[in-house]
């Protein structure tokens, strides 16, 4: 491994994470614009695809063509029917709203792109995985939550999550760049494995996965059920449970590859170091969030809790183990 | 465990259906056992039990574990002597060890297999069971169409079973399910996790685990003796160890030179010569952070390293009492400034103890010396305690090697306090013709962990075997469905139909899949021409691509119909088939 850090490529990184804040702060404030003037709009495009259906879906659809139909989805959102409307005489909102949805969309692929590129430069200025402390590894899974709403909008119905999966990377990078922020270099030779492309980056996907439907929880609960231009709650249901049904698989593969790397380089696949005992609990949380929903047939709220109760598991394994509790698990290299 | 779904609750057997009936009233002890036993093998209690075990870890993430942090233990008993008695009463210091985690997952242990042998033997006869007749009414199911075409019975049947549905049919009904793979993935899940505690436990008796702290050029034999810290499981007999030897032919650590991370380990690598039992031709292995030695199974780690400079002393008679190399005590681990400890028994008049503090790479700091990186480019060993007199290690009190023992220390007569540093080959003579110390060379040591853990395959295993249940569980869905064909009707009332009408019915219960989909594939697949009149199927026509879609169903919601009210999306007037019935 080389000990040369490329310093203009680090320094780089660091502006374009920058850059990356500002650009999800943007697009942030271009899907608000969108929530509060183009539901009309949004309504009209919203029957053409229905929510959470694969965008082509309709299309392909044999059934219907040939004098068959399914059951076709009730609309669940009171909003949509509300606001079809309800604009005075001037007729609608101002046309430029029209454009505050794709807008939001282009801003956050943009910031997308430059969060990418400020991994890869890092990663390229130190000649190793992105992700070997804290910092880095906020960075990456702000980043994959991005990636995990940006391509699921592609096939899903979901851009009215834009506006707090913005906000909630923009944070967490915030925080990154503020707290965690410590000068690229190489990592302690513990981490010199190959195991950490398995380890951390299964790590990295599955929490930006769970960050989608933690902000969807978190803003199921906010929102009443009343019609406001908020998303509608069996919306956020739907993200959330397919953002875990998708990550709980890959955390679970996490964790096992994190035990296959203990057994090579702590001599024991399992020793209820407090980071394996908080990844364990974290398991068994949003195992039972499943499990709720899918056996006991919990829905709405109660299902909503025990998601956001595991996401806070996860957070605290994130912030808390890493900065509280210490153990062997302590690569994160917390600054102060 | 979970429950299935209304779609085999019929099957529901024993355990659950029994709890539910409540405690036995009057019933006796055989009574209450049974009812006992019916509560513990519960999927309810199983999942509470596997809830409270993730809850009873978490203490073991507060306070330090002995075993893992004794030094962080002995500081809380240090600190408060009061509290940490308390904590200690609760096992609170050895939660991984405490009855009541014990207690927790053999409970867990005896539920799984009082849950998993009675649903297996239920899902293996489910397994040969027929698929249930038609329900009366198909346009009551979540999921439904009817057409018409000239589709039999038999050929139906054929089409599903093409669908690799289990296929039964009656007088003018299909009826076919899928998804078997659903239980059997949760079965396989839960054998799955007994055999993750059994490989655990299996470990923890036959495995053992071992510390030994090993000087450049010296050697280890694996043998109970050789070992500084042995810890064996309960059913390991000291001759069952591997007999496996190496030789410490020598350590690199590289550290990054300059830059605001100087002095941070950037590898580490020792060669070894490995035997792998007594005779065998010796192997090289370059023992590395993530690359354990692997003898058959037991492998050794190198989990720390440290200095061992050499000394030759000698003593007041002029003889050399000691000659070789010294393992000191890391201090401060950013500049490996470290503290060792000669006891010379061997001296005479009197025996010597030496307090040394070693600098790897030493710089003048005023009037002290210090270490700025932890290479040893300057490596500087300073005498800043001698002693003559008892070091009192036939006091059969145990001492440990990296300290003079405070109690004989008091009775030792000290020669010098604080000598000026040496390089190496210099040499310091002690006061009073007491002898003298030379700095001979420095060398590395590094410690090791021997672990031989036979439960690390199996659990492994059934790791995975685990986690491909649960993708089972979680991704397959089991589903019926239904159809029956109105050979009578003979098209009429279907507006356009050339032959009779044909309901299909569909039904799933678990969330979030999308059964809708599946579904108008399975109807489009029957809604085709019978194969056997030879015209060509009709593809289902891929019309316009961008009209709007009013038929597709709502994927994730296979809901019972009562719970969502049917209204149509009131935006767009689709292309509404007449003879269309709606579903909700
Ligand atoms: C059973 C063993 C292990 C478990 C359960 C485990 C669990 C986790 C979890 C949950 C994360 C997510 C990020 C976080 O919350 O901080 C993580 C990150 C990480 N793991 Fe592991 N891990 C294990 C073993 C290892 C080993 C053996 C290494 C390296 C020697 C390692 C290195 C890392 C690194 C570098 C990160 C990302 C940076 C950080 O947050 O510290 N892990 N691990």
């Amino acid at each position: 491994m080389p000990a040369e850090v490329d310093t203009g490529l680090a320094t780089l990184s660091d502006q374009l994470i920058l850059a990356t804040v500002l650009l999800y702060v943007f697009a942030m404030i271009a899907y608000a614009l969108d929530l509060a003037f183009g539901r009309p709009a949004e309504a009209s495009a919203r029957a053409a695809r229905p929510r959470l259906a694969p965008v082509g879906a309709g299309v392909g659809a044999p059934g219907a063509a040939s004098g068959v139909t399914a059951g076709t989805g009730a609309d669940p959102d009171p909003a949509v029917a509300g606001t079809g409307r309800v604009d005075g005489p001037s007729g609608g909102p101002p046309a430029w709203t029209r454009w505050a949805g794709p807008a939001g969309v282009a801003l956050s692929w943009l910031g997308w792109a430059a969060n990418l590129a400020s991994l890869l430069t890092r990663g390229l200025a130190v000649g190793r995985w992105p992700w070997g402390n804290m910092y880095e590894f906020v960075v990456a899974m702000c980043f994959a939550a991005m990636s995990a709403f940006l391509f699921m909008q592609l096939r899903y119905r979901v851009r009215f999550l834009g506006a707090f999966v913005a906000v909630a990377a923009a944070l967490g990078l915030g925080f990154a760049v503020r707290y965690l922020h410590v000068q690229a270099g190489p990592v302690v030779p513990a981490l010199n494995s190959y195991w950490i492309a398995i380890h951390v980056s299964a790590a990295i996907i599955a929490s930006g996965l769970f960050i989608l439907s933690g902000v969807s929880g978190i803003l199921y609960l906010v929102r009443k059920d009343g019609s406001v231009r908020l998303p509608s709650r069996p919306d956020l249901e739907r993200v959330a449970h397919r953002a875990i049904v998708i990550g709980f698989p890959i955390w679970t593969f996490a964790v096992i590859a994190g035990a296959l790397w203990a057994d090579k380089a702590w001599g024991r696949y399992w020793g209820w170091d407090p980071k394996e005992i908080w990844a364990f609990i974290t398991w068994i949380a949003y195992a039972a969030y499943l499990h709720a929903r899918a056996t006991a047939g919990w829905k709405g709220k109660a299902a909503m809790i025990v998601q956001l109760i595991a996401f806070a598991c996860l957070l605290f394994n994130l912030v808390g183990v890493n900065i509280f509790l210490g153990g062997l698990h302590s690569y994160a290299e917390v600054p102060g | 465990m979970e429950r299935t779904g209304p779609v085999t609750e019929e099957e529901q057997t024993t355990a659950e259906a029994a709890v539910d009936r409540g405690r036995p009233a009057g019933l006796g002890v055989v009574g209450w056992a049974r009812w006992f036993w019916r509560t513990l093998t519960s999927m309810r209690t199983a999942l509470i039990l596997l809830f409270l075990f993730a809850l009873a870890s978490v203490p073991g993430s507060i306070w330090p574990q002995r075993g893992v942090s004794d030094a962080k233990v002995a500081q809380y008993f240090a600190d408060d002597p009061a509290l940490a008695r308390w904590l200690d009463r609760f096992w609170l210091f050895d939660v991984f060890q405490a009855p009541w985690f014990a207690a927790i997952y053999l409970l867990l242990f005896v539920s799984l297999i009082g849950c998993v042998l009675p649903r297996t033997a239920a899902h293996l006869r489910e397994l040969r069971r027929k698929p249930p007749a038609a329900p009366r009414n198909l346009s009551r199911l979540p999921h439904h169409a009817s057409f018409s075409s000239g589709l039999t019975v038999g050929e139906a049947a054929a089409r599903l079973r093409a669908k690799r549905f289990r296929v039964t049919t009656g007088p003018g009904w299909v009826a076919a399910e899928k998804g078997y793979l659903r239980e059997s993935g949760n079965l396989l899940f839960h054998v799955a996790l007994l055999g993750l505690l059994l490989a655990v436990g299996a470990g923890a008796l036959y495995g053992y685990r071992g510390n030994v702290l090993v000087v450049e050029g010296e050697g280890f034999a694996n043998t109970v003796a050789a070992y500084d810290r042995y810890m064996p499981g309960q059913q390991v007999s000291a001759e069952s160890l591997e007999p496996f030897s190496f030789t410490v032919e020598d350590f690199q650590a590289t550290y990054i030179a300059k830059g605001d991370k100087a002095g941070q380990a950037l590898d580490y690598a020792a060669r070894l010569k490995v035997e792998d039992a007594p005779g065998v031709a010796a192997r090289e292995h370059l023992l590395k952070v993530n690359e354990p030695l692997d003898v058959n199974g037991t492998l050794s780690y190198l989990i720390d390293h440290g200095y061992a400079p050499t000394f030759r002393i000698t003593d007041g008679k002029g003889q050399v009492a000691f000659d070789g190399p010294v393992a000191c005590l890391v201090v401060q681990p950013a500049t490996f400034t470290s503290e060792c400890v000669i006891k010379v028994p061997d001296a005479q008049p009197e025996q010597l103890g030496v307090l040394v503090a070693f600098l790897p790479t030493a710089v003048p700091m005023g009037s002290e010396w210090v270490s700025i990186f932890p290479g040893a480019a300057n490596p500087t060993a300073q005498v800043y305690g001698a002693f003559a007199g008892d070091l009192g290690l036939e006091s059969g009190r145990p001492q440990s090697v990296y300290e003079l023992d405070p109690t004989s220390l008091k009775k030792m007569k000290p020669l010098l306090m604080k000598a000026d540093p040496l390089e190496v080959g210099g040499r310091l003579a002690l006061p009073g013709g007491a002898g003298s110390i030379e700095f001979t060379g420095v060398k590395e040591w590094i410690a090791l962990q021997v672990a031989y853990d036979p439960g690390r395959m199996p659990a492994l295993v059934s790791a995975v075997l685990a986690v491909a249940g649960l993708v089972l569980t979680l991704t397959v869905r089991r589903r019926r469905v239904w159809v029956r064909v109105h050979e009578a009707s003979g098209g009429a009332g279907v507006p356009g139909g050339d032959g009779h009408r044909v309901e299909v019915g569909g039904l799933t219960r678990t969330e979030g899949g999308d059964f809708g989909e599946e579904f108008d594939e399975i109807v489009s697949a029957l809604d085709t021409e019978p194969r056997d009149e030879g015209s060509p199927a009709p593809e289902p026509a891929n019309t316009e691509p961008s009209t709007p879609e009013p038929s597709t169903p709502e994927p994730s919601t296979p809901e019972p119909p009562t719970s969502e009210p049917s209204t149509p999306e009131p935006s767009t007037p689709g292309p509404l088939n007449p003879g269309v019935q709606d579903a909700r």
